[in-house]
């Protein structure tokens, strides 16, 4: 009965672990026509979490596992958060992958597995945990991106993935151990501690720094270490690279949360410098970049690369509005990554990929709905209001101004202007030129619901963007521990 | 609050919800009930905007129709309209053009009329929200909101070169914004914590930092008026848009770059605005003049009225930077009237270019003959523009170059050479286009206006005149606005 209160609040992480084992089995016994079942046992996997997550909620923070794993308040809106993404993305790519072959249960297994890699991510208070977190992730990442055997690209990308993966790995691996020795200790509170109290080796220290924000940076997908984002999301299946897209980036925002501010608040000033320079380097290269682009996938990797730069600026302010708002930036951005790539799998069809920016041409005349809501996702992106993507903006920026770094804020609006155009050239694509092709577009009602919502979505919160705004800066208030 | 409606937040919303409502009747097929609903919705907007207008009081310069809501606690953001002399008259002068453009797109425009239409009601609805926000970032929400339909509006009904004119366009005016963005966040944390326009007033600002903001403004700002020399994306943007584009776009648009400097850097930075005033009274000058210039050479007809534009909106400058009243006064009675006057130029030139397809001037001549009713609407818009007495133009150049002569007598011998340049290229284009012989046969077979365009132009002609003849009841209301604007403007707001 102690063990069973003391697991509580890693309750939603056992329950997930136990239906996908059980899912997989019970994969084995269905046929491919019944793979349907699969999909909605999975579906209502992630909904039990949800209700997990909600109802094993308590005020203030609780530690298990000899203070490996925590959950407060932001775990459990990261998590809830996380579970919506995973699910959307499900929706989105039944219709995709039951054309090109690809709805199995591995799809369905990795992709879970892939969540409980990022709720351990986000729930990690020590370096193991969150090594284990990352790990699960990744590995689960990689073969998904393989899942298409048959098409050389996928498969060059997934090998690029993981060698680049297993090499940031082992970067963050030995930042941690430099750590270790510096401190004596893996547990985020105490590797805090211990450096505030002055007893930790200086050099040490920064060393293992380095080597921690490079590992961080390499995950992140933040210039110089941005190189195999074009590449896997290009390569990758649609569906994979919306997976790959949108609920990371949550854990990843958790990830850096966790380990720079839990774990290393007392060197803010020597990180806060190299995430100025990771930032500015991203956002300009992934906006420059981004314009020469004609694939849409590769055009959104580099437009993540520019927004991850963004989100680090949130970082540099090393205060704690600063962190709300790099959240608020995190939960924005997946939700229009989930949307634009959504578009392009809804425009997909079998055999055809709608993922060049020609495919766009003239979706005014071929659905004015469907552009209507691409041309919000996209104004989003660009950060103009009234949708959202302008307070995510808007949140970050303040805070680099509270911290008197009133240039990088000039830096970071230039950069986007660039970014602008390139968004721009598919309002552009869609609403002023003539279509290339009149196939009709087959809608399935879920997607067609879901992308509404999700379109839609981006204008009410930009009306409406107060609750949101609170609930991260609140949950990053109470849980982000400045010793 | 007129019987317990909001009255600003109903001229707000009402043309967007119409503006949904005609999105929402779909495509070409139902073109009719579009083009009905949208003039339903653009003349109810109208009349909902009237009471701000008759229960106005004239004598305070504090806000009216006040409305205050929490919008956005975190940031202590508010839905905070309100409206003093100065907007007032913008907001009338936005809904009053509405159904003008909606009547003078109801029969060229003929494919996507439902989201033409819809994007005009929206706009509308926009820049009203623009001269009634008294929130920074609610100002700066509609202030770029602005951009997207009008982004549309050129890039999809415009003319050949319409994709790069609407990107220029879409680009040149988000630079100058981004910037503004930056100092408006940069004011909050200077101000404790406030996005309050009228408290931004009144927070002690060092030089350098003043200086700093007022560049950051002017990029926004000078962009959109557009001054001198930022101005090259609106002789392309005119050229390219259609003819209800290219009336709000000289009608509306750009007043609201001057409506700028007004309500934020004048008052926001009074002593960088007096130590700049020169550059940005040079840059005036050489719009008037240099502008003036490049009008008379121009062989396009859009393009010579949107070169015109320029070089009236520099008049308007040069008002507000000599900072006495004569000057401000005259500004604005300068901007209400020029969009009056630039709208009914481009709609005249929308009624040729609709029957001839082509904008050339050389492609005209002897108009006259085949359209008397026609020219001679015409006739009086030229006129207004050359700033004739008796039309509302002269009121507001008068005024200003009233005002330049108290500052420095060459400031008024340069802007009045204005009045010489308005008239050689209004009247030679006005020659060439209406007198002389029948240029060629297509002239020949010239139908003259319709009802339709006989009603938009009459209202127009009338209200020019009004303007001209009795111009009392724009300055009246604006009087006490402006007099407080300029003590706000002589008050240094250096830190002790």
């Amino acid at each position: 009965m102690d063990l069973m209160t003391n697991l509580m609040p890693a309750s939603a992480e056992i329950f997930l672990l136990i239906m996908t084992c059980v899912i997989l089995i019970a994969d084995q016994l269905i046929k491919q026509s019944g793979r349907m079942v699969t999909y909605l046992l999975a579906q209502l996997t992630l909904m039990a979490c949800a209700l997990i997550t909600v109802g094993t909620h308590e005020n203030g923070v609780a530690y298990v596992f000899h203070n490996m794993f925590v959950d407060d308040l932001m775990s459990d809106v990261l998590k809830l958060l996380t579970y919506i993404a995973v699910s959307m993305m499900l929706v989105y790519s039944r219709q995709y992958l039951t054309v090109r072959g690809l709805f199995t249960g591995e799809f369905m297994v990795l992709t879970l597995f892939a969540t409980l890699g990022m709720m351990v991510m986000i729930s990690a208070n020590h370096f193991l945990t969150l090594y284990l977190g990352l790990e699960l992730l990744s590995l689960s990442l990689y073969a998904m991106v393989a899942l298409q055997r048959d098409s050389a690209i996928a498969t060059e990308a997934a090998m690029k993935y993981f060698i680049l993966g297993a090499l940031a790995s082992g970067l963050l691996l030995y930042g941690m151990s430099m750590l270790y020795g510096a401190t004596g200790s893996l547990e985020l509170g105490a590797v805090s501690s211990s450096i505030h109290s002055g007893h930790a080796n200086k050099t040490l220290l920064v060393f293992g720094l380095v080597f921690v924000v490079s590992g961080l940076a390499f995950k992140l997908g933040a210039v110089p270490f941005h190189m195999w984002v074009p590449d896997v999301y290009h390569g990758a299946p649609t569906a994979m690279t919306m997976l790959i897209g949108s609920a990371p980036k949550l854990a990843a925002f958790a990830f850096v949360a966790r380990i720079l501010v839990e774990g290393l608040q007392p060197q803010v000033q020597h990180w806060s410098g190299m995430l100025i320079i990771l930032s500015i380097g991203s956002m300009a290269l992934g906006n420059i970049t981004a314009i020469a682009q004609t694939n849409l996938k590769r055009m959104f990797a580099y437009s993540t690369i520019a927004h991850m730069g963004f989100l680090l600026l949130g970082f540099i302010s090393g205060n704690i509005e600063g962190y709300g708002s790099s959240m608020f930036y995190a939960v924005i951005y997946v939700m229009m990554s989930l949307g634009a790539f959504g578009m392009i799998m809804l425009l997909s069809r079998a055999g055809f990929e709608a993922d060049t920016l020609n495919d766009f041409k003239g979706l005014n005349q071929r659905s004015p709905w469907l552009a209507f809501l691409m041309m919000l996702l996209m104004f989003s992106m660009a950060g103009v209001p009234p949708t959202v993507g302008f307070y995510a903006k808007f949140s970050v920026l303040n805070a680099v101004v509270q911290t008197g770094h009133i240039w990088l804020a000039v830096v970071a609006v230039m950069l986007s202007l660039i970014g602008a155009f390139y968004y721009l050239r598919i309002v552009k694509l869609m609403y002023f030129d003539a279509p290339e092709s009149h196939a009709p577009i087959t809608f399935t009602h879920d997607t067609t619901l879901l992308i509404s919502v999700n379109g839609l979505g981006v204008l009410v919160l930009g009306l409406l963007p107060s609750t949101l705004m609170s609930v991260c800066a609140v949950s990053v208030q109470q849980s982000l521990l400045l010793h | 609050m007129i019987f317990g409606l909001p009255v600003i937040s109903v001229a707000i919303w009402l043309p967007i919800i119409f503006g949904i409502l005609v999105l929402a009747t779909g495509d070409d097929k139902n073109a009719p009930l579009a083009r009905i609903l949208a003039l339903v919705g653009s003349v109810l907007s109208f009349l909902v905007t009237i009471p701000l207008y008759t229960g106005f009081v004239r004598d305070t310069s504090q806000m009216q129709f006040v409305e205050t809501h929490n919008w956005i606690a975190r940031f202590n953001i508010h839905y905070h309209l309100g409206i003093d002399g100065i907007s007032v008259l913008f907001i009338l002068l936005t809904a009053f053009f509405t159904p003008i453009v909606v009547l003078a797109g109801w029969q060229v425009i003929e494919k996507r009329v439902a989201q033409y239409m819809a994007s005009f009601l929206i706009m509308s609805g926009v820049m009203i929200g623009v001269f009634a926000a008294l929130d920074a970032v609610l100002f700066y929400v509609f202030w770029e909101t602005m951009l997207i339909p009008m982004f549309l509006i050129i890039g999809v009904w415009g003319g050949p070169n319409r994709v790069y004119a609407a990107v220029k366009f879409f680009l040149y005016t988000l630079l100058g914004s981004l910037l503004m963005l930056v100092a408006l966040i940069y004011l909050y944390n200077q101000s404790g914590g406030s996005f309050e326009i009228l408290d931004f007033h009144q927070v002690a600002i060092p030089m350098t930092a003043q200086i700093l903001i007022f560049i950051a403004f002017f990029f926004a700002f000078a962009v959109k008026v557009p001054m001198f020399p930022v101005h090259t994306w609106l002789p392309d943007a005119h050229v390219e848009a259609p003819t209800g584009g290219s009336v709000i776009l000289a009608a509306i648009m750009l007043k609201v770059g001057a409506y700028g400097f007004l309500r934020f850097s004048i008052p926001i930075a009074p002593d960088a605005s007096h130590h700049l005033a020169g550059v940005m009274i040079a840059l005036s000058l050489i719009a008037v003049v240099y502008i003036g210039l490049v009008a008379l050479a121009q062989t396009d007809m859009k393009k010579l009225v949107a070169y015109s534009s320029i070089s009236h909106m520099g008049f308007v400058t040069l008002g507000l930077f000599i900072f006495n009243s004569y000057g401000m006064e005259g500004a604005l009675l300068q901007m209400v009237s020029h969009g009056f006057v630039a709208g009914a130029l481009f709609l005249c030139i929308g009624v040729l270019y609709d029957r001839m397809h082509t904008r050339n001037i050389a492609d005209y001549g002897g108009v006259a003959n085949t359209m008397p009713v026609f020219a001679a609407f015409f006739m009086l818009f030229a006129m207004a523009n050359s700033g004739l007495p008796g039309t509302s133009a002269f009121v507001g150049e008068f005024l200003v170059i009233l005002g330049a002569v108290k500052a420095n007598f060459w400031y008024a011998f340069a802007a009045a050479s204005t009045l010489i340049f308005g008239a050689a290229y209004t009247l030679w284009m006005y020659k060439r286009v209406i007198f002389g012989a029948v240029a060629n046969p297509h002239v020949a077979k010239l139908t003259d206006l319709s009802l339709r365009e006989t009603i938009i132009f009459a209202i127009l002609a009338l209200t020019v005149l009004g303007m001209g003849l009795y111009p009392l009841p724009l300055s009246e209301i604006m009087h006490v606005s402006v007099n407080d604007l300029l003590v706000h403007a002589a008050r240094s707001k250096l830190p002790l």
